[in-house]
């Protein structure tokens, strides 16, 4: 009961939320520049959301988030430009083709583990990469030209807030519970009944779908995509947001991958200054605080809402 | 040229870009035996070693194997300077939080040299280039020579310094159980640092000697090398050194085929689907032994 009306509240504070920027992007009072990075916001919040759920919630430590991205924007691009599919369709294919993909490296690569299993991912995103790259169809190095301009930030928004919640869903159910057990220890985990195989595929090829639609979403924003914008830097971008925020915190990934696109676009004239500035956080954040700035905490585990939640009940 | 005289070519370009990884492969092998951790701010070193050699020879108007020695030496201590710093803190954190640190230093790396060397490439001075040796109608040309020769040099000292000396014999003992040569008087830290050093300036001797090889050196050239490095060390067999030394020449050679006889731009995707069958079918690499493990 308490977790629905919990769910109620994070929807009415989200669509508030919403309409507030959403009215100061129409009366003009945030510039395009900010527009477009509050729409990236969105599209990073998405991406570190799903890399959190394969490398916070399940413990599988993937850095090749940007391949499954690429091609959930190559397939959406293609069907949006070429065969004119409504924008709703080519985000799903994205998505579906990014997963099915996500489930075919996973079932193998999976097997691996830790800094093995890192390495193999961010293998596999370069490989994505380079084949897409060599496809004279979707324009090769050069990128894909003339992609139509459907991306805006009610799109994101309402694409955010359906994984966000989706992903809330899923680490709360016993499935989640599963991929939490494996993070702790695999082979416990495996010990108590729990199909490790299973969980580790299914958690990455959501991972993977979502990135994908994250993709598509992503490739629409702008006229022209390239394969070196999903190079394994932009990989590496998502896991500063995730670890940032904490491995196994939804807050911290959404946190994260605000400060993180923010600092980027407030420094775009620096970009040194920027990876220095990240590359110290991290070293430090491993430091003093290893867990990221969230922890495995929620928004919705903190005492103030805890009471003015119970302030309402008590009310009634 | 016909087909076998083109195939040689390359198998003498891919020896000499094999050597270069196993020169940096070995740095990660050892530095995986020791601490279990893949160090990614490894490519960065030898990044960091090929700019010393740069400007040792452009400022300094030294010979290249002077500058070699420089470069080796200044990045041997850079090497320890990391570790200490960085990796010393995190010695009994888990794994994965320190390849997240190890992340962060290569890029810490890899942005404070762009902010002080500029991201533009430059041109290293040419070589050796009246140099080279006909066999027939292949061509083995100066830079080649020195990247074997220097290649050749640095492995006999490495193996002797393992093999034959105290300290080589307590890195041995360390790879092996660390906490067992801890027991036995070894003083672990020490080793380590000693492993970062070595580890740092073959990463440096094979830097320099890239920067003379391709003629180009930036501050983002060390990425990929460093990960090709590290799939160098697992097709060998991580933490075992002949096993490095293999694994960076087979990979070399692939390489230099691929390009030669496929296209260019799958060189890199050859190198990562090696990685990815080597990890499917043989994890410990052609060298390794198989471990099972154990709650």
């Amino acid at each position: 009961m308490g977790k629905r009306r919990n769910d109620i509240i994070m929807l009415g504070f989200s669509l508030v939320l919403f309409a507030l920027l959403q009215g100061a992007i129409s009366a003009k009072l945030i510039g395009s520049f900010w527009t477009l990075n509050l729409t990236l916001i969105g599209i990073n919040i998405i991406l570190a959301v799903s890399l959190n759920l394969i490398n916070g919630y399940t413990g599988q430590f993937s850095l090749g988030h940007a391949g499954f991205m690429a091609v959930g924007a190559y397939v959406g691009v293609v069907l949006t430009t070429n065969f004119h599919v409504p924008f709703i369709i080519a985000l799903l294919a994205g998505g579906a083709a990014a997963g099915v993909l996500g489930c075919l490296i996973g079932l193998p690569t999976l097997r691996l583990r830790g800094d093995y299993l890192a390495i193999a991912t961010l293998g596999l995103g370069e490989i994505i990469r380079i084949v897409i790259m060599n496809i004279e169809y979707v324009g090769g190095a050069a990128g894909f030209k003339g992609i139509p301009h459907h991306t805006n930030f009610a799109w994101v928004f309402f694409v955010m807030l359906f994984t966000l919640f989706f992903i809330k869903n899923f680490v709360n159910s016993a499935h989640g519970r599963a991929c939490i057990a494996i993070r702790e220890n695999e082979i416990a985990a495996e010990a108590m009944g729990v199909n490790t195989t299973k969980y580790k595929v299914t958690a990455f090829t959501l991972g993977a779908a979502f990135a994908g639609v994250a993709g598509g979403l992503f490739a629409h924003c702008f006229y022209l995509i390239s394969p070196n914008s999903f190079t394994f830097m932009q990989s590496f971008n998502y896991l500063i947001m995730v670890v940032l925020g904490g491995l196994g915190s939804i807050t911290g990934s959404i946190a994260g991958a605000f400060f993180v696109t923010f600092i980027s676009a407030a420094l775009a004239n620096w970009p040194e200054f920027r990876m220095i500035i990240f590359a110290l956080m991290l070293i430090l954040l491993m430091f003093y605080r290893p867990q990221g700035l969230f922890g495995y905490i929620e928004l919705t585990n903190f005492k103030i809402f805890d009471k003015i939640f119970r302030r309402k009940e008590a009310r009634q | 040229m016909d087909f076998s005289q083109q195939f040689f070519q390359q198998m003498i370009n891919g020896i000499s870009l094999g050597s270069i990884y196993a020169l940096i492969a070995l740095g990660y092998t050892m530095i995986y035996g020791i601490i279990k951790l893949i160090n990614f701010a490894h490519g960065d070193i030898y990044m960091v070693g090929a700019y010393i050699g740069f400007f040792a020879i452009t400022q300094a108007q030294i010979h290249i194997f002077p500058a070699i020695l420089i470069s080796m030496v200044v990045t041997g201590i850079l090497g320890i300077l990391v570790e200490r710093l960085a990796y010393k803190p995190l010695r009994h954190a888990p794994r994965i939080s320190v390849l997240i640190t190890a992340i962060g230093v290569s890029f810490f790396l890899e942005y404070t040299s762009m902010y002080f060397v500029s991201p533009t490439p430059r041109t290293f001075p040419a070589m050796l280039g009246g140099v080279s040796i006909h066999v027939g109608e292949l061509v083995i040309n100066g830079q080649q020579l020195t990247i074997l020769g220097v290649t050749i040099l640095l492995m006999a000292i490495l193996t002797y310094v393992v093999q034959k000396t105290k300290i080589g014999k307590a890195m041995r003992a360390a790879s092996f159980d660390t906490e067992t040569a801890e027991l036995m008087g070894v003083n672990a830290d020490r080793v380590i640092s000693f492993t970062f050093c070595i580890g740092s300036a073959l990463a440096a001797a094979a830097g320099v000697m890239v920067g003379m090889y391709y003629n180009s050196i930036d501050p983002l050239m060390g990425i990929m090398p460093g990960l090709k490095a590290f799939v160098a060390a697992v097709l060998g067999g991580i933490g075992i050194l002949p096993g490095a030394v293999v694994g960076g020449l087979i990979l070399g050679i692939i390489e230099a085929l691929v390009s030669g006889f496929i296209s260019s731009t799958f060189r890199d995707a050859a190198a990562f689907a090696i990685l990815i069958l080597v990890l499917l079918i043989k994890p410990s690499g052609i060298f390794g032994k198989n471990t099972r493990e154990k709650v």
